[in-house]
């Protein structure tokens, strides 16, 4: 439990260090006894969003970004995509340039952050157990436990499942979708909410392209239905192809989003 | 099936309400969800015994009101219904609609003691 917010660390986060971040979990405690509480049925009008604690949160954290001119991105994909893999040759690109942390989202284990600290950056594993996808509260508390100092770009690897994680802000800058050309191109169709979440669609493991009966132009053209504001780019981690616009992207992204 | 924290999520408001104005027991909890929040409705119900089982809410009948997806074709100047997020305009055919409504998943009022 953890005694300052209330929440249960269980296996939501690894560490639970108070309490340096910027969110202030603001708590709401009765003055009134219960005992005065009324016998009768009485109807309370809400209209709240029922993400709206998570909204609540993701803000805060979105607070924290701006403050400390912290570029943060939230990666979602289907497991499989190549996302972690994209994510190490992306940083390995960037780690002269910029300082870099990542917080990985997976139901067990600790694979992909192991993975991700050979590269040098630092990597806080958040392992959401039933959960199956990451929630803003637990950000926050990985954001308070990186040690890491004067942060510019923060990537988030949210839990592989191409459903949940699009209904829950985090406070990231950008929400990248990653889609491997091994899923076969209808998916932004199969599983719009995602897409139409996204800012940016990587399409990994463009390489394969020759060998794979995969229509790049017809997934582009979906994605373009579901979302039209949506960027996309092709891009090969094996190969390297495509990254310099995907760092490109970034360079200037980032640009764009800590300038006020 | 984040249908399961979305019931958490209202279970967290239901305690959070209940210091706030003074009851002991949710009697019935009103959701309005839209067609496109990507929730599904069987789903929430069942989250939805889950998670109150012993708790204030127990008891609680939960009543889903469905909205229907509307959206703003620019071309016809009118609202229209839709069921995604990629439909085109009935009348005029046109594509990408502004979506205006059915997004979201509110708890729109609750019957307390």
């Amino acid at each position: 439990m953890c005694t300052d917010c209330g929440c249960h660390s269980g296996e939501e986060t690894m560490i639970h260090t108070h309490h340096s971040h910027a969110h202030s979990h603001s708590h709401v405690h009765s003055l009134l006894n219960a005992s005065f509480a009324s016998t009768h049925f009485r109807r309370i009008d809400l209209e709240q969003d029922i993400l709206a604690k998570n909204n609540q949160y993701a803000q805060q954290n979105r607070n924290y970004f701006r403050q400390h001119h912290i570029f943060c991105l939230n990666l979602l994909s289907s497991p499989g995509s190549g996302k972690t893999s994209l994510l190490i040759k992306t940083l390995e690109l960037l780690k002269n340039q910029q300082i870099l942390a990542v917080i990985e989202g997976d139901q067990q284990t600790s694979q992909d952050a192991d993975r991700i600290r050979e590269t040098g950056v630092e990597a806080i594993q958040i392992n959401t157990g039933k959960g199956c996808h990451l929630e803003a509260h637990g950000i926050a508390h990985a954001i308070e436990s990186l040690i890491t100092k004067d942060l510019t770009m923060l990537f988030i690897e949210n839990v592989g499942n191409l459903v949940c994680p699009a209904a829950f802000d985090l406070g990231e800058a950008y929400k990248i979708v990653v889609l491997s050309i091994t899923e076969g191109e209808d998916k932004p169709l199969k599983y719009p909410h995602i897409f139409q979440a996204a800012d940016l669609l990587l399409i990994n493991k463009i390489d394969l392209l020759p060998h794979l009966e995969f229509d790049l132009a017809k997934c582009i053209d979906y994605a373009r239905q579901v979302n039209p504001r949506l960027k996309i780019l092709c891009v090969s981690a094996k190969t390297g192809e495509g990254l310099a616009k995907w760092l490109q992207w970034l360079t200037a992204s980032q640009l764009l989003a800590t300038l006020g | 099936m984040h249908e399961l924290s979305l019931c958490e999520h209202i279970l967290q408001t239901l305690q959070q309400q209940a210091q706030i104005q003074s009851y002991s027991q949710v009697k019935k909890v009103c959701l309005t969800i839209g067609t496109l929040a990507y929730v599904e409705i069987e789903a929430m119900r069942f989250c939805f015994e889950v998670v109150m089982k012993n708790t204030l809410a127990e008891q609680a009948i939960l009543e889903i009101i469905e909205i229907q997806a509307q959206a703003w074709c620019k071309n016809c100047q009118q609202f229209i219904s839709v069921n995604s997020f990629y439909d085109s305009c009935p009348y005029c055919a046109a594509i990408h609609l502004e979506i205006v409504e059915g997004c979201d998943m509110k708890i729109q009022y609750l019957e307390v003691i």
